[in-house]
């Protein structure tokens, strides 16, 4: 019965270091849910904007960002410019403006190395901007290249053959139409496919810019065209990109140069598909709204702007401090997945 | 020389087959009608402050990259060793400069080139434990807790087990059919549920079906070797067995406890002990219900018991420590796999020995009431298990 009592106190030994061995992680584990948030000194000084952002640089011999800003009416084209618009004076001293508009498949870079299958209109997100002054008239000669019926519905007025909205008006692949209406009324506007389901084809990038200039011109200033979009990449509905012009936080990276005390108009658009309420927030200064760009007078005097899809407003600003302003989508989210870019103000 | 052609000429034109097949055959051909397949698997998150480190593997068919990288809905700056291309089989390393916050939910997600998404959620962050000496000692004393201190005092019901009838023993070795049936099963369904978590190359339901019966044949194999001895040898020897498969499971559950820790699961610290101590207990008594009538003195079995609690034990406390600083899904499945087999061969040796190779004289109430109650102890104590 020795060997038994040994075998007791052998055990019961063990159990008595193990208790005294003041185990640390009954502790930890039930700590754990108190420390929320009370991160380290290290922690709090990391959590700057420095880590925060894509990895790498986006090919921009096939779309450049920064050029999209001003281009309208293929500026940016030189003896190429010919192919896709023309202007002709017309008895009245208006003018006839035509454009030669195609869609087509085509993959776009929207984050550095995020290739996405888009729809565009001639090759990119978001399509050509088009710009006349009101009273011109507008031709757009468009060609369906792409494998599933499209068209172009413009806002502004047309008669309603013009509207590329009902089944009957659908370009079949391989068809073309020609819309055709005055320029009208004055204003900041978009044009986009019309084809169910419509929310495919917005999202995959049928839309773009359609800005009617009065017959007076506006105050000169710098004019820089931003479209408010966002891109499913993995079809679960959700955006996996956002961004002004297609491509995630490339002003962050290339921050757009204006200078201090020009005047800045912003043409902006929100055509965000799926998670449609898109806004506009400037940082270190305040700008004059002119919703829909149909009124001369401001509609609201303020740091930020949210908008419904389809919505647009033309936003007038000086900026009165040099050096770097970002400016962003104020629902975080959005921000945080590309819709966040800077200008930086040089004097 | 006829037989030798006849038993190669299949494979041979096997081989000229798959030869002409990936020199020029439809496989080219099938190929270019489908978008290319991606697939990428988040095998291990390492946390670091202000660091998530992801050990990930491309399990598809096809080429990945991965383009950009998001936690919790944000685009954040990563580097990826040795590329963000990933090859059919390649793993790599991704570091993450996010200051993750200890205790919350962290969400990852990949998005490769072609815009598909891959998520992995941590469900509580907290800083992955280092092997260091407190964490040694931590996982040490955890499986000390769960897996041999039950496991000894199971033990300890040996010379009460002595003073029992025969047919009582039978009811005794039946109960340890019920308590090992219950495990066993227990293991099945933890590892069908790992099936899922490991990476689809490879072969999860392949590794458990391998793993099972390789280790109950093996077992078999060898068992039936050692015993052909006397009745008390072959006692002891089952008892070892049971030891045996018993530290395979407790293997497997140490794993589990180490890795929840690890990767902040284990919410219910002190209770989840607890109800392990409790089911622990169980296992000491499968042990030794063998050798109950064969027990004289002390003296004699000692040795043995000491040895049969720390081989029982004892692997809770290498599976903890594995399970805590290097848990891999597919090395926790192929561990249960072999342990399951391991059960079922012990299974297989009390109902032999309960029966004297006859098994007419198995079923009668007392084995069958036995069996019951050994299910419903386990299922009782499991329940402490939350």
């Amino acid at each position: 019965m020795d060997k038994k009592h040994i075998f007791l106190v052998l055990i019961l030994a063990v159990m008595i270091f193990v208790f005294l061995a003041k185990p640390s992680y009954t502790e930890n584990m039930n700590h754990k849910k108190q420390d929320t948030g009370h991160g380290t000194q290290d922690q709090i000084h990391f959590a700057a904007h420095g880590n925060a952002g894509t990895v790498g640089e986006v090919d921009t011999n096939e779309f450049d960002p920064t050029e999209f800003l001003t281009t309208w009416n293929f500026n940016n084209l030189q003896e190429e410019r010919g192919k896709y618009y023309k202007e002709t004076a017309l008895s009245d001293g208006s003018l006839l403006r035509e454009y030669w508009i195609t869609a087509e498949n085509k993959d776009i870079e929207i984050a550095p190395g995020v290739i996405f299958p888009a729809w565009t209109f001639n090759g990119q997100v978001p399509g050509p901007t088009i710009r006349a002054t009101e009273g011109d008239t507008v031709r757009i000669h468009f060609t369906n290249k792409g494998d599933h019926p499209h068209s172009m519905h413009f806002h502004g007025f047309h008669p309603a053959e013009m509207d590329g909205a009902t089944a009957d008006q659908q370009v079949k692949p391989d068809e073309s139409f020609t819309y055709e209406f005055k320029a009208e009324p004055a204003g900041l506007h978009l044009y986009h496919c019309h084809t169910v389901p419509l929310y495919q084809h917005i999202s995959k990038g049928l839309y773009g810019t359609y800005i009617v200039d009065p017959k007076i011109d506006r105050e000169p200033a710098k004019e820089l065209i931003m479209v408010m979009n966002g891109f499913d990449t993995n079809f679960d509905e959700e955006n996996e990109v956002y961004a002004v012009n297609t491509v995630a936080f490339y002003h962050m990276d290339h921050p757009i140069k204006v200078k201090l005390n020009e005047t800045v108009r912003i043409y902006l658009v929100n055509i965000l598909e799926l998670d449609q309420i898109n806004s506009f927030h400037l940082h270190g200064n305040f700008f004059n709204e002119y919703r829909t760009g149909t009124r001369d007078t401001p509609d609201a005097f303020t740091d930020i702007i949210t908008m419904g899809q389809g919505e647009r407003s033309i936003l007038e600003l000086k900026f009165k401090f040099p050096g770097k302003f970002m400016f962003h989508a104020h629902k975080t989210e959005f921000a945080e997945k590309g819709w966040s870019g800077m200008f930086e103000v040089e004097e | 020389m006829n037989r030798i052609i006849n038993a190669a000429l299949p494979l041979i034109l096997l081989v000229a087959l798959l030869a002409f097949f990936l020199s020029q055959g439809p496989v080219g051909v099938l190929k270019g009608f489908f978008p290319p397949v991606e697939k990428v698997f988040i095998d291990r998150v390492t946390l670091e402050p202000n660091i998530i480190i992801l050990d990930v593997i491309n399990d598809g068919p096809d080429e990945t990259t991965i383009a950009q990288v998001l936690v919790n809905n944000v685009y954040y700056k990563f580097e990826m060793e040795p590329s963000q291309t990933l090859k059919p089989f390649q793993t790599a390393k991704i570091t993450i400069n996010y200051p993750w916050i200890r205790g919350n939910t962290e969400r990852v997600t990949l998005l490769t080139s072609s815009g598909i998404t891959f998520e992995k959620e941590i469900a509580v962050a907290v800083e992955t434990p280092k092997v260091n000496e407190q964490y040694i000692t931590t996982f040490a004393l955890l499986g000390v807790y769960v897996g041999l201190i039950p496991v000894f005092l199971g033990l300890l019901w040996l010379p009460f087990l002595r003073t029992i009838s025969a047919k009582w023993h039978n009811f005794l070795l039946s109960l340890t059919i019920g308590l090992l049936v219950f495990l066993g099963l227990e293991a099945f369904s933890e590892a069908i549920e790992l099936i899922g978590k490991v990476p689809s190359v490879f072969n999860g339901s392949g590794l458990l079906i391998a793993g099972f019966f390789i280790s109950l044949f093996v077992l078999i194999a060898i068992s039936e070797r050692s015993q052909r001895t006397n009745r008390a040898n072959k006692a002891i020897t089952l008892s070892y067995l049971i030891a045996l498969g018993i530290g395979l499971h407790n293997l497997g559950e140490g794993l589990a406890i180490g890795s929840a820790y690890a990767i902040g699961e284990l919410s219910l610290g002190t209770l989840l002990v607890v109800g392990f101590m409790i089911h622990n207990v169980t296992e000491g008594l499968a042990i030794v219900a063998p050798v109950a009538r064969l027990f004289t003195n002390w003296k004699t079995y000692i040795k043995h018991l000491i040895l049969l609690g720390l081989l029982a034990g004892g692997p809770t406390i290498i599976g903890a420590w594995i399970g805590g600083f290097a848990y891999s899904a597919t090395l926790a499945l192929l561990f249960l796999a072999i342990g399951i087999g391991a059960i079922f061969q012990v299974v297989y040796e009390l109902i032999k020995y309960i029966s004297k190779d006859s098994l007419d004289s198995l079923f009668n109430a007392t084995n069958s009431a036995g069996f019951i109650i050994g299910i419903l102890i386990l299922y009782a104590t499991g329940l402490v298990v939350v």
